[in-house]
């Protein structure tokens, strides 16, 4: 029997071993930190420090404003210098709060309780939300949301999502490896938060070490298994990992929820362990730094609020002439204009891609008809028609063609012959039409 | 610190970040390329005029994309080789003995190459958007105009350099006019009937004798992926059937698959011409849809139709067909047919 996996989905080389064997290590204090009040999806927070005033690590800064939302904390201790607007990796515009670090690294106040388990579920996703974890794998939903599903929900199963199908990064692969325990502990929070009794790690198979250091970990464990996947890109897509993994398949514009499923990123879970035991707040996560483009490739704990430029620093500075420095991974991340873009609680990774290797697609041709996109969309779509209907303005038609299923993994316009900008010309129909 | 200052010109554009390597240029040439086998064994039976034919029909085929892009100011497409490709189908699909100057027919390979490209695919909006396969027009359009021409078939094995071959009928042709008896004692028995017909040395177009030639192009795509086995499958499968149960002389179940299969254009057509991705169905299911169409009507055509061949003619019907199969075939969007069920579950 073949390991477990979804229909469609490429295989795009992987990259890892550019920095898969490099421990994390911390990174280098920086001297100034930009916090973005809004890191996740939902409202943005109320900034609740005044310029001037001195902050500890771990210290509200942001107050959520809303349900979905997420507060943010200082990741440094210092003096906020400024609060004002400052562009993301999207090149949109956030309210941020600038923190100059007096490097004292003073804590608020971090309390080891080793006896949490014992907390009730209800204490314990107040703590997941008094400390502002959001999905960590990329879209940064705010992870109390996903904790609390409307009553006739029913959830009986959690996900942990180690699949890191992105190529290049190794920020997951790297804490399944050299934390397996606490990762296991953070799904145990999430089972007791939501009462299910099942809880599964999805890793693919091109990370065995990590497939065996999580069985290990697990083992014992009631009720929660480890499980190697096939490698398949987006196999760590929520939807595909589900299915995946349980054979349940999440309707169209549904939540993993409507099949009684949560899924929470490996590094998010470790957050979780973290948050419930320590009352850790969420300040710093593992950011893969690689590509052909970058010195030396490396997986660093960062500071939320870092400037990519600190990072790029760190590890040698470019090879080889950048092209495009991309936050994320090369599949979905974004490419930055700038390198003041800071590392919010979403950034995974950094990747550098040299000039020589940049895959330019501004000359792209006609759609041959030839199949490679319908195979590869895992949503079932018909990338090839969405394409040709956005470029020539039928964005109605485009409608009936499902185009707001697509969740944009890029996997059509990868494997396009025709280099055509799929993607780009998706979320153009997107935007001109409702949903 | 100043070279990190340093002013950094970054690329920015939309992910995917990362492309294959898969190009379309190296499609069409590695098509090109597949045809080869069967294209030498052309010019190996019929001569050097086979090459003639086949070397004007790409000639005309590539000068009339450039002349059109010329006047029409398009941007230029030069190299994509799907002009090759067309030129090169085409002239496959052509009889080596229009390299004839008395009585005078090498234009007919430059029109069908000009109808093949200008009318067929660039007025219709150049590549990817053509309606039906150019170099099958292109030879429908010759066929129509020039009926005699175009069915004068060279003997094959004549001398290589000779220019006025003798001329012959094609198995299929020998079929429809005088039956299957005759055909077998023309080729002396089956087994050599079978072995002409695999190898090419029998009259018929320039590329579509040698079917073992022809299989092995055909095998190369599939194992490559630039072809999926449904067309061709479904194609061939229901073209055998159908001579199986319908092709035989008076009782069912005793027609001859075998013989179909290798004869005419149903190798050239079910791997290379039925297979193409801008005239085919884009939806596997469609293309088997297609297929099976293909298959039917071909042998419709060569069983009950006036004509002894019917590849053509099929692939050009269920050309049309393409988008409506498509249409009708619409994939699964993930995730919406369970929710169909749970929804008539919960009622």
């Amino acid at each position: 029997m073949g390991l477990a996996t979804f229909k469609g989905g490429i295989h795009p080389p992987d990259k890892k071993t550019l920095a898969a064997n490099s421990s994390v290590v911390e990174s280098k204090p920086p001297k100034i930190v930009v916090i973005p009040l809004s890191q996740h999806i939902g409202a943005p927070c109320n900034s609740i420090v005044s310029i001037g005033q001195e902050v500890k690590k771990g210290e509200v800064i942001g107050e959520p404003a809303g349900f979905v939302s997420s507060p943010v904390h200082a990741s440094v201790s210092g003096k906020v210098v400024a609060i004002g607007e400052f562009p993301n990796a999207m090149g949109k515009m956030v309210n941020s709060v600038v923190i100059e670090n007096n490097g004292k690294e003073e804590w608020t106040s971090l309390k080891d309780n080793p006896d949490y388990m014992s907390l009730s579920p209800e204490e314990l996703k107040e703590k997941v939300k008094a400390s502002g974890i959001v999905g960590m794998g990329g879209a940064a939903f705010p992870t109390v949301v996903k904790l609390s599903p409307p009553k006739e929900k029913k959830i009986d199963a959690v996900l942990i999502n180690g699949a890191e199908c992105e190529p290049y990064l190794t920020a997951d692969y790297r804490l399944m490896i050299e934390k397996p325990k606490e990762i296991i502990e953070g799904l145990k929070v999430l089972m007791k938060v939501l009462g299910v009794q099942k809880g599964y790690i999805g890793i693919e198979n091109n990370k065995p070490d990590a497939v065996s250091k999580m069985k290990e970990a697990a083992s014992g464990e009631a009720g929660i298994e480890a499980l190697a996947m096939e490698v398949k890109y987006p196999q760590g897509a929520e939807k595909m990992l589900i299915k995946a993994m349980l054979g349940r398949e999440v309707p169209p514009r549904a939540l993993p929820m409507d099949v009684g499923v949560v899924v929470q990123n490996v590094g998010t879970a470790l957050a979780i362990y973290e948050a419930a035991r320590f009352g850790k707040p969420l300040i710093e996560r593992v950011v893969t730094v690689t590509g052909e483009g970058i010195a030396e490739p490396k997986n660093l704990m960062v500071k939320i609020g870092t400037k990519i430029s600190e990072l790029i620093e760190e590890c040698g500075g470019f090879k080889d002439g950048a092209g495009k420095v991309i936050s994320g991974g090369p599949m979905m991340g974004f490419a930055l204009s700038s390198l003041d873009v800071v590392v919010t609680k979403g950034t995974s990774g950094i990747l550098v891609i040299p000039e020589a290797e940049v895959a330019h697609t501004d000359d792209f041709g006609p759609c041959i008809r030839c199949s490679r996109c319908i195979d590869a969309c895992p949503m079932g779509l018909m990338p090839s028609m969405l394409s040709v209907l956005s470029e020539k303005g039928f964005y109605e038609e485009a409608k009936e063609y499902n185009l707001f299923d697509c969740f944009e993994c890029g996997s059509c316009a990868y494997v396009c012959p025709s280099k055509r900008p799929i993607v780009q010309l998706v979320r153009l129909a997107k935007s001109m039409v409702k949903p | 610190m100043d070279a990190m200052k340093k002013e950094h010109h970054l690329i920015v554009s939309v992910s995917p970040h990362v492309r294959s390597e898969e190009t379309t240029n190296r499609i069409m040439w590695s098509v090109s390329l597949a045809l080869l086998p069967a294209a030498l064994a052309g010019i190996y039976f019929f001569g050097l005029k086979a090459l003639f034919v086949t070397a004007l029909c790409i000639v005309s085929s590539v000068v009339s994309e450039q002349f059109y892009i010329k006047i029409i100011g398009k941007k230029s497409v030069a190299g994509d080789g799907s002009a090759f490709l067309t030129g090169l189908l085409l002239g496959m699909n052509m009889p080596a003995s229009l390299w004839s100057f008395s009585p005078f027919t090498v234009h007919v390979p430059v029109i069908a190459s000009f109808v093949a490209i200008v009318i067929t695919k660039q007025l219709f909006g150049g590549l990817g958007f053509n309606v039906f396969n150019p170099a099958l027009i292109g030879r429908a359009f010759a066929l129509i105009s020039w009926p005699k021409a175009m069915t004068i078939w060279n003997e094959p094995t004549a001398a290589f350099f000779a220019m006025d071959a003798k001329t012959t009928a094609t198995p299929l042709g020998i079929l429809k006019e005088e039956g299957i008896t005759k055909l077998i004692e023309v080729f002396g028995d089956k087994i050599s009937l079978y072995t002409h017909l695999l190898i090419g040395n029998r009259a018929g177009s320039i590329g579509e004798t040698s079917a073992i030639a022809l299989l092995i192009g055909g095998l190369f795509l599939l194992y490559r992926g630039y072809i999926t086995w449904h067309i061709p499958v479904s194609f061939l499968g229901t073209a055998a059937a159908i001579a199986w149960v319908f092709g035989g002389k008076g009782a069912l179940f005793t027609g001859d698959p075998i013989f179909h299969l290798i004869s005419g254009g149903m190798m050239l057509g079910a791997w290379f011409m039925a297979t193409d991705y801008v005239t085919s169905p884009s939806m596997r299911k469609g293309q088997i849809i297609f297929g099976i169409g293909c298959g039917f009507l071909t042998m419709i055509i060569r069983l009950k139709g006036g004509f002894p061949e019917g590849v053509m003619f099929a692939i050009l019907i269920m050309n049309c067909f393409a988008p409506l199969i498509d249409r009708g075939v619409r994939s699964k969007v993930f995730g919406a047919v369970k929710q169909e069920k749970a929804k008539e579950s919960g009622k």
